[in-house]
């Protein structure tokens, strides 16, 4: 074993060994929850802050479970009823909340690098929690850890990642993540909101729905964010869904024992119809169940690293 | 020097003779075997081919979550799978591990199996007792018990894992030679 460090800021500095070895511990970790009793004294005593300046309920339950598991205790901070919107910056923030001695944050930002800044002012461990359009790594994380799960292997497969990858985090923390274990990465969509040179980062540019889903082990499709129409990013949502959403026959074009992941919250009837998110080898749910998992293993090893 | 203190061939007529002892003392109702993972859970493996009765329920026990100096040591120690695929509720539980030291092992043992379930009985068996205790735990079955300094190390080799099955005692400059693997 050797990933030893107080942060995990992103998928893009960590080698395929270290990425290995927090699956590793994952897997571990996953026959806990499905135990009566669903806790482990392994952090007992550390206090984890979850510093949420971007709304999210997945993610935050998600860590949050994942903590009280390991028998930590945990705080949520909301952005509305913190000092924040009296003008403080992030990092006294952080600095402050680290002063009543703490062990951990789980921080979620809307501008990129945000965690990372927190990170390099703190002794605590720093787990980002998703940062503006830079990285998400504990959802890369457990999309790694499911793939696996249900197709064996990483190394090899296709992965075909459809959607706005212009604005997503996921995106770019799977396009690291998949890439360093050996996947052949495919982003997908209108041009306007795939981004230039993001082959740059080991990924297979295509605006041909067609390419992308054939002979793909796995279609990741990414949430379109409502929002972006407003932008113009887009004409508008039903040429979105006519050309780039998965439906029944877009669903044809997928091969047989190929899975359909999302990270998450799904718009049906946009990028995904919903008989696709309830078709067999959608493993949406699987995803989610294994969040916990996976998040266990980051907070324990950050935490088992500090100083 | 390293000392050997046990061969293969002794290992196996312990675990042989610990296995009937075990059987007989526990009766046939809801008796289970569960080693500590990961030299225990091969010795475990083992005596299940000694019992009479082939339908004993083995399982592995990962205890490492349940250790008391995850900040002490400054580091983290590496997680394995906990494996027991039945419920412990009623059981009368054979724990199996090779060395008892401290104890502290075995009360974290005790602690893990307290979460999945409710034992009638808990007994232990260990191959080697190498006294030292710093927790009022002894073992109900116990292979060899050997006069030992604290500053030497008791090092259970199994085939399974180390190619060869044998006990050693080392002192200090053999474990300074040693890549610390154990758990």
């Amino acid at each position: 074993m050797t990933w030893h460090a107080k942060d995990l800021i992103g998928l893009e500095s960590l080698t395929r060994e270290n990425i290995e070895d927090i699956l590793e511990t994952a897997y571990s970790f996953k026959e806990i929850s499905s135990r009566a009793v669903k806790k482990v004294p392994a952090l007992r005593g550390k206090t984890i802050v979850n510093l949420f300046f971007e709304p999210s309920t997945r993610t935050k339950t998600s860590f949050e479970l994942a903590a009280k598991r390991l028998s930590a205790d945990v705080l949520s901070f909301e952005v509305a009823t913190s000092s924040i919107s009296k003008g403080e910056t992030i990092v006294d923030t952080a600095q402050n909340i680290e002063a009543m001695k703490v062990d951990c944050f789980v921080v979620r930002h809307s501008v990129s690098g945000a965690p990372g800044l927190i990170g390099r002012n703190v002794s605590s461990a720093v787990i980002n929690a998703g940062d503006g359009c830079h990285e998400h790594p504990t959802q890369a994380l457990l999309d790694l850890f499911t793939v696996k799960e249900n197709l064996g292997r990483i190394e090899g497969i296709k992965i075909a990642i459809v959607g706005d990858i212009l604005h997503s985090r996921v995106a770019r923390s799977n396009i690291w993540g998949f890439s360093k274990l050996g996947a052949k990465v495919y982003v997908c969509g209108p041009p306007t909101i795939i981004p230039a040179q993001i082959d740059r980062m080991g990924a297979i540019i295509t605006y041909d729905i067609e390419e992308a889903l054939r002979d793909a082990d796995v279609v990741y499709i990414l949430r379109l964010q409502k929002e972006r129409q407003k932008e113009n990013f887009l004409p508008s949502m039903k040429e979105y869904s006519m050309f780039y959403g998965i439906d029944s026959s877009k669903y044809e074009m997928i091969k047989k024992g190929a899975i359909i992941m999302h990270p998450g919250p799904m718009n049906r009837g946009i990028e995904i119809k919903s008989e696709i998110a309830g078709k067999k080898n959608a493993v949406i749910l699987n995803q989610v169940t294994n969040g916990i998992a996976v998040r266990m293993a980051v907070l324990y090893l950050t935490i088992g690293s500090i100083k | 020097m390293a000392k050997k203190i046990m061969d293969g061939k002794e290992m196996e007529q312990i675990l042989r003779r610990a296995a009937g002892v075990a059987e007989k003392s526990f009766g046939r109702k809801g008796f289970c075997v569960i080693g500590i993972k990961r030299r225990g859970a091969v010795l475990a493996d083992r005596m299940k081919n000694c019992f009479a009765n082939p339908e004993i329920p083995v399982g592995y026990l990962d205890i490492n979550l349940y250790r008391d100096d995850f900040s002490k040591i400054g580091s983290h120690p590496v997680v394995s799978q906990t494996d027991i695929f039945f419920n412990l509720d009623g059981r009368q539980i054979l724990l199996v591990d090779d060395v008892l030291f401290t104890g502290r092992t075995i009360r974290a043992a005790l602690d893990a199996i307290t979460d999945l379930g409710r034992p009638s009985k808990v007994k232990l068996f260990v191959l080697v007792d190498r006294g030292h205790r710093e927790l009022p735990i002894q073992a109900d079955f116990t292979g060899k018990v050997l006069d030992t300094s604290v500053n030497e190390m008791v090092e259970v080799k199994v085939k399974e894992i180390d190619k060869k099955d044998e006990v050693l005692l080392l002192d200090k400059n053999d474990m300074a030679r040693k890549r610390p693997d154990r758990t």
